[in-house]
């Protein structure tokens, strides 16, 4: 075969390669190697980056006609025959089209960050930690994850990027889980992958009904074709309540994603999976996986939508599904964020509630609004954990310390509820066979307390962190703005008010609902979001200032820093000098002239002392850029102003580069959502929402948190919400209290009463016991006959049936030459009896 | 003519014999030489299977439709001859079988206690392996299927576990009992087909059987037909019970399933792994080459359930038996991932994984004889019936429906079966006109109903293949835990990781091909049964989406409660000091091929998929209507 593999139809497919390969070479053969490992898989991310940023530049800028335009698909990929099934052949292949393109340039860019990241994020643990000793495993599963999540991007059908979001979910188990010695790690790890895995099942019902009734699994096939659209939105073709195959497929796709991305009543599973080490979080919540849901349903929504118009509010059951519960995410994981005190964990609610903005937009069919906060999201958010995991190996720092410097009673103490026996908590049983398994009885596991946070992670720590780590700050700064949605400087803002712009469209666009049926989908989703980004400012103000302003609260946050200490094992006697004083003075003053030559003593020793931080707080600085200056690609063309960056004269005829490129990916180009209302009084009703939304909700964040709170105090939106309330909130509202008791106990008595007890062991083999001692008795009742009766007639003949009778005792000891000659002798009688009376 | 031994499927066959002859009589003491005389001998065959596959994928078969088909007058006294050949299916388990044995035996090298025995054993096993999956002729395919009861016997019997008496005894009565009726039911068919193409002599080639058999009696004019004196209908339904009663026990379907866990659990590793590995096979490829190529008008027609004892019928559930299996087959998925779910014990845990996997093989079982026994009673000009498989009645008033028909002239009251009556010719030209219309609608073409059963039956032969590997793998890692540890009480293990990794790495990968994540083995056949099923058995489908689920509860189960977890201090000094539990060489190598099998299956799955594929649409388009 002659194939040029740099040709952009073939390259595609090598963009996911180099990390699956990395992640085999560090199992197989780097395993020992701790900084070899981290190297090859951040080369081999670095790889996949130089493949994906010049496809997407040679896609998205220099290829006329790219994507779907005037009836025909022009897009690049290739196939191969992945499966031979009778009248079809299943093709697996790659593709670019406009909307692979923006993920080929998110993707690698931030995982390439992720991973720089990671390699000084790992490295900061000291020498014995469970990080450490599993160093080269961490970058193998990273890996691994990179590469499934680019398979996912270039995939041309739904079967791989099924592929790549399941190996990804195998990925978050393993990453989830990789402290597998806590326990609250090793469950959050089953619970991610046990949660996600309800809506797979059904995701994956979805991808067999949509095979079974197109043949064919390809997005060129399926959504670039009316008449495969039409067909499927054709409710006649089920009978099954009315519903037509779209939307069942649609549907049953969608739960896929409640799954993947968070969405109520499926969300439970992310908050728990801040178990994982930081970059982790990072790779799940905002480069990767989260965004692979959403991507899920952008990419499939001319299915979705099929046989309704949102934009006529016709609206489909897939899209209310994703438009009420988008809805309802977007409010309640807002809602929740506001009584975290866990830094990873407001994060996490944060991102469960974007994810259900994107959702609830892709429901009133704003698919390029959708897929733009997608992108901006993913950097701020990248961005964002990744600075909290700054913040918290700072202020692991300032424990580890402390802990040295043997003020130990500095460190508040907390343990796990349920951590920690040497022997696990179940252990029973003697040396030898397991104890009878029927013996089990359920039990009702007691409340779990949720409000737990550890300590380096609780923001009631921290405080004045601006002054220890401020690179750290002003680029989690950068990140805050962009999540609450601060105007023009930040990506978010851009994202969030093209959002609410289309989910406007009812009061700016009135025209297109007339004579359509109320678009109540529309009000629905706007007023959730807008008070849902209102909250978003809110708790991301709390969470900035109770992170770095005023003074710290505990002696942990006093010593927070993110230089490399490793004077502390070398001069005990040291403790007490400025730790930014790692390369003595003197030395400073003596080589005063040759501050400005390179040498290489002087990088070691500066490298020695802030790699780390030099690691992880470089792609801080890079996302940072992205997150307030990425959102221009996406401005309204008659944004006032500003759009002369984009082409325009200040009030019209800017450009929308991002709807241009993306909205080609549908086959009917979707609304351009205007700027202003009609009629005489044109009032820019989008912008002033999502200016309100974001100056109230910071307004008040800064009104209440503004003087920051003291040590000990307790929360001031506490009082606001009433005690109670605010444990509950604490509590996750006891939803995973509700799921454990209503589900999981139930499942499992089911399991071992009914499924294995009582059905197998008391039913089936207590019938097959019966009948086995039934023959038994027969062979009994046989020799006692032969006794009785027979025993009298004659000395040869007994002999004979006692002999006979032997052959039936011995059934019992389980002679089996016996139980084969007698067993083909009956055999033996029956057919010759057959055959006589026959 | 050519010699016995120039073909390669008798070569295949009595190459085993003849090794498990010179293992057995090497002089005792030698155990070195026996394992590896042994093993050397099993490779033999290894190739040789893999030089079928390779012929089968590469060339075109005879005429009959079968590979190296070779006949030789063997038992003509009893209408018995020496058939063999291969299609598509059968060589994909030989395939599987030719794997599967040199790694087990390369496991049984672990037992030092008469360790020949064991390795003649399992040669003698695997004889009767490739002597079940190339027969066909109906008393040798017999012969091998039964005594490959017999090394498994004393294999469980002689080197398992605690209740290994229990085990065996279950395993081989129950085994036993259940093929009573098929070899009745083998009777009567060679017997009545003797009568129609051998001048009375019976006759027991399969091939003839698939011809004749289940047009059989059948007199189109009048709609019935006697065998023996008695209604034809019922007597094949009975003998359908025998074979269906056979092969399902073996799978095991739900509720035949209970000797499987003991079975399983007690046998040593070895003995597992060709257990789950290819014995379960047996019954699913029994299923496909006998039960519902020979019956497919009973398992086509629908009967009206009765409630023992009472008499009640109940009208309101009609049934057919592909419903029924459908039924049995969501049972084993769901409450199999249950059952496993609820074990303690890591080898049980697995043990019950077969019959979760096996029950999606049934499922795509289910499919083929839904559309299977359409396409042959619309071939066999029984449009009424055929009809009523494609899943629409005939409506029209004047129409009696069959099934209805049916039931008023049943006449067989000893069973209490309904019988087929004579349809009238002219409702059948009816049915005939409603069937072409549905095949326009829905049978036929790429997204039809034909394709969807060949998209299931596929699945349900790659899922056979697949769960072969992963099942022996996953029996693999346990056994060898087992061996080291002496225990298997999941609730004794925890943090395992710490000090075997290598051996968390194995598992982690087995049993994400076990619990079928994409890119791997297990998955592309479970999409593809869930594919071809869903528009066919809908409700049944997706109540098996439970059972899946529950596969991850226990698949994850089994990985915490061993690997993760505060490290138990008992474990960490008795592998220091003790014994080390990490995964020895022997066993790496032995679950190496299986490794790579599962990985290249997942990623691409063509390799093998054409094979299976030419057979399964040969099969489906054989009656012409597409």
């Amino acid at each position: 075969m002659d194939i040029n593999w740099l040709d952009a139809n073939y390259l595609p497919w090598l963009i996911p390669v180099p990390p699956l390969f990395s992640f085999l070479l560090i199992i197989l053969v780097l395993g020992r190697y701790k900084i070899l490992s981290a190297v090859v898989a951040t080369s081999s991310v670095f790889l996949s980056f130089l493949m994906a940023w010049p496809l997407f530049f040679k896609a998205a800028l220099f290829t006329e006609d790219f994507g779907f335009r005037d009836g025909v698909y022009r897009v690049f990929g290739s196939h191969i025959t992945w499966m031979d099934l009778g009248y079809q052949q299943f093709k697996m292949g790659v593709t670019v089209d406009p909307l692979t393109t923006t993920l080929l340039f998110m993707v690698p860019l931030a995982m390439l960050m992720i991973f720089i990241y990671s390699i000084g994020y790992m490295r900061a643990y000291p020498e014995n930690d469970p990080h450490q000793i599993r160093f080269s495993r961490f970058f193998a599963y990273l890996s691994l994850f990179a590469g499934a999540m680019l398979t996912l991007v270039v995939a041309d059908n739904l079967l791989l990027l099924f592929m790549g979001w399941e190996v990804m979910g195998l990925c978050s188990y393993l990453l989830i889980g990789f402290l597998f010695e806590k326990k609250s790690a090793y469950q959050a790890a089953v619970k991610a992958f046990m949660t996600t895995r309800i809506a797979d099942v059904f995701f994956l019902v979805g991808i067999g009904y949509l095979f079974a009734e197109t043949g064919s699994l390809s997005y060129r096939d399926i959504l670039y074709n009316e008449a495969v659209l039409e067909r499927l939105g054709n409710s006649d073709l089920t009978g099954f309540l009315g519903l037509s195959a779209a939307a069942i497929i649609g549907t049953l796709i969608v739960i896929g994603t409640i799954g993947k991305a968070a969405q109520f009543p499926l969300h439970v599973w992310l908050p728990d999976a801040m178990e994982g080490p930081t970059p982790v979080s990072a790779m799940i919540h905002a480069a990767a996986m989260v965004s692979a849901g959403v991507y899920l349903v952008i990419r499939f929504f001319p299915l979705l939508e099929a046989g309704g118009n949102p934009h006529h509010a016709e609206y489909t059951l897939p899209l209310i599904v994703m438009g009420v519960l988008g809805s309802v995410t977007a409010l309640g994981g807002g809602f929740l964020g506001i009584a975290q005190n866990d830094i990873k964990r407001v994060l996490a609610y944060s991102t469960i509630s974007q994810l259900g903005f994107m959702v609830a937009a892709l429901g009133i069919g704003a698919y390029v609004a959708a897929a733009f906060h997608l992108i901006t999201h993913a950097f701020f958010k990248a961005l964002l954990f990744m600075c909290s995991g700054a913040v918290i190996h700072a202020m692991e720092h300032g424990e580890h310390h402390l802990h040295e410097m043997g003020h130990d009673d500095a460190i508040p103490h907390r343990v796990q509820p349920g951590e920690a026996t040497p022997y696990g908590t179940d252990y029973i049983g003697p040396h030898g066979e397991a104890p009878n398994d029927l013996e089990w009885q359920p039990t009702v596991p007691a409340g779990i307390d949720l409000s737990f946070v550890a300590v380096p992670n609780d923001m009631r720590l921290m405080g004045g962190l601006f002054n220890r780590i401020p690179v750290t700050a002003l680029t989690m700064l950068a990140g805050s703005l962009s999540l609450a949605g601060f105007p023009i400087l930040s990506a978010g803002f851009w994202s969030k008010d093209e959002i609410l712009a289309d989910a406007l469209l009812f009061i700016t666009e009135p025209s297109a609902f007339e004579g359509h049926g109320a678009p109540w989908l529309h009000i629905l989703v706007f007023f959730s979001l807008f008070f849902a980004a209102m909250m978003t400012a809110f708790y991301t103000t709390r969470m900035w200032i109770m992170t770095f302003a005023g003074t710290p609260r505990s002696e942990i946050a006093k010593y927070a820093t993110l230089k490399h200490e490793h004077h502390h094992h070398e001069h005990e006697h040291d403790h007490h000098h400025d730790a930014h004083a790692v390369v003595p003075h003197d030395a400073h003053e003596h080589e005063a002239e040759e501050e400005n030559r390179f040498s290489w003593e002087r990088f070691k020793a500066w490298w020695s002392v802030y790699s780390n931080s030099a690691l992880m707080q470089g792609p801080l600085v890079v996302l940072a850029f992205f997150a307030i200056f990425a959102g221009f690609v996406g401005m309204h063309p008659n944004f006032p102003i500003l759009n002369i960056l984009t082409g325009g004269n200040g009030a019209s005829g800017g450009t929308n580069y991002f709807y241009n490129l993306v909205s080609d990916t549908l086959i009917h180009l979707p609304p351009k959502p205007p700027f202003a209302t009609e009629g005489s009084i044109k009032i820019p009703l989008p912008l002033l929402s999502s200016l309100t939304a974001f100056f109230v909700g910071a307004g008040l964040g800064y009104m209440v948190y503004g003087v920051p709170i003291e040590a000990g105090e307790k929360d001031r939106s506490e009082a606001f919400f009433g005690s109670q309330l605010w444990t509950a909130m604490q509590n996750r509202l006891y939803i995973d209290t509700f799921y454990l008791r209503t589900f999981y106990v139930p499942f499992e008595w089911f399991a071992r009463k009914i499924s294995y007890q009582a059905i197998d062991k008391e039913t089936i083999d207590e019938f097959l016991h019966t009948v086995a001692d039934t023959m038994v008795s027969i062979g009994e009742a046989l020799k006692m006959l032969n006794r009785v009766v027979i025993d009298g007639v004659g000395d040869g003949i007994p002999s004979l049936i006692a002999s006979a009778g032997r052959y039936f005792r011995n059934i019992q000891s389980g002679s089996i030459q016996q139980y084969l000659l007698f067993s083909s002798g009956i055999l033996l009688l029956i057919v010759v009896g057959f055959l006589l009376i026959v | 003519m050519e010699t016995f031994f120039g073909n390669p499927l008798n070569l295949l066959v009595m190459l085993p014999l003849f090794s498990a002859v010179i293992v057995a009589v090497l002089p005792k003491g030698l155990d070195a030489l026996a394992r590896w005389t042994a093993l050397g001998l099993s490779l033999i065959p290894m190739v040789i299977s893999i030089g079928l596959f390779y012929a089968v994928n590469s060339t075109a078969p005879d005429a009959s439709g079968y590979w190296f088909e070779y006949t030789a007058e063997w038992f003509p006294q009893i209408g018995a001859g020496w058939h063999m050949g291969v299609d598509g299916i059968s060589v994909t388990m030989i395939l599987l079988t030719g794997i599967l044995t040199p790694l087990s035996i390369l496991i049984a090298f672990e037992h030092d206690e008469n360790p020949r025995a064991i390795l003649a054993l399992i040669l003698f096993l695997q004889m009767a392996m490739f002597g079940v999956f190339s027969a066909l002729d109906m008393v040798v395919f017999f012969i091998f299927y039964e005594i490959g009861l017999v090394p498994m016997y004393f294999i469980i019997n002689q080197w398992g576990g605690a209740n290994r008496r229990y085990a065996s005894n279950k395993f081989f009565i129950y085994t036993m009992a259940a093929s009573l009726g098929m070899l009745l039911a083998m009777q009567l068919i060679a017997f009545s087909v003797g009568n129609e193409v051998n001048g009375g002599t019976p006759i027991f080639d399969v091939p003839t059987w698939l011809e004749v058999w289940p047009n059989y009696a059948y007199d189109p004019t009048t709609g019935g037909g006697q065998i023996l004196g008695f209604d034809a209908g019922g007597v094949k339904y009975l003998a359908f019970l025998g074979f269906f009663t056979a092969f399902a026990l073996k799978i095991p379907v739900f509720p035949f399933h209970t000797w499987l866990p003991d079975a399983h659990t007690e046998a040593p590793t070895a003995g597992s792994m060709l257990l789950a590995g290819v014995l379960l096979k047996q019954g699913a490829y029994g299923f496909i080459r006998f039960v519902i190529p020979l019956f497919p008008d009973v398992v086509a027609r629908e009967f009206v359930p009765t409630i023992p004892f009472t008499g009640v019928q109940l009208e309101f559930l009609p049934l057919q038996f592909a419903e029924i299996i459908a039924f049995l087959a969501m049972l084993g998925i769901v409450l199999g991932a249950f059952s496993a779910w609820a074990q303690d014990d890591f080898k049980k845990l697995v043990a019950y994984s077969s019959v979760n996997h096996m029950g999606f093989v049934v499922m795509g079982l289910a499919v083929m004889a839904a559309v299977y026994s359409t396409l042959w009673a619309a071939s066999a000009g029984r449009y009424a019936l055929a009809v009523e498989t494609a899943g629409e009645k005939l409506v029209d008033e004047d129409v009696i429906l069959y099934g209805d028909l049916a039931a008023a002239n049943y006449n067989f009251t000893a069973f209490n079966i309904p019988i087929e009556q004579m349809p009238q010719v002219e409702r059948e030209a009816l049915a005939q006109e409603k069937f072409k219309a549905i095949v326009a609608d829905r049978i036929g073409g790429p997204t039809g109903t034909i394709q969807d059963a060949n998209v299931a039956l596929n699945g349900a032969i790659l899922q056979m293949f697949n769960h072969g590997l992963s099942a022996a793998g996953m029996f693999l890692l346990v056994g060898g835990l087992y061996h080291k540890a002496h225990t298997r009480d999941l609730r004794r293990f925890g943090g395992l990781w710490h000090i075997i990794p290598a051996y968390g790495a194995f598992l982690v990968f087995t049993s994400m091909a076990s619990l079928g994540l994409p890119g791997l083995n297990g998955f592309t056949g479970e999409w593809l049964i869930v594919a071809g099923s869903f528009r066919i058995f809908p409700v049944m489908i997706l109540l098996s989406m439970i059972g899946l689920l529950m596969t991850g509860a226990y698949i994850l189960k089994g990985l915490q409660k061993v690997l993760h977890g505060p490290l138990n201090q008992e474990w960490k000094a008795y592998h220091e000091h003790h014994h080390s539990l990490e995964i020895d060489l022997r066993e790496v190598i032995a679950l190496s091929p299986l490794v790579v099998l599962m990985l290249i299956t997942g990623i691409y799955p063509n390799w093998i998929l054409p094979v299976i594929d030419g057979t399964v649409t040969d099969m489906l388009l054989a009656f012409g209507i597409n």
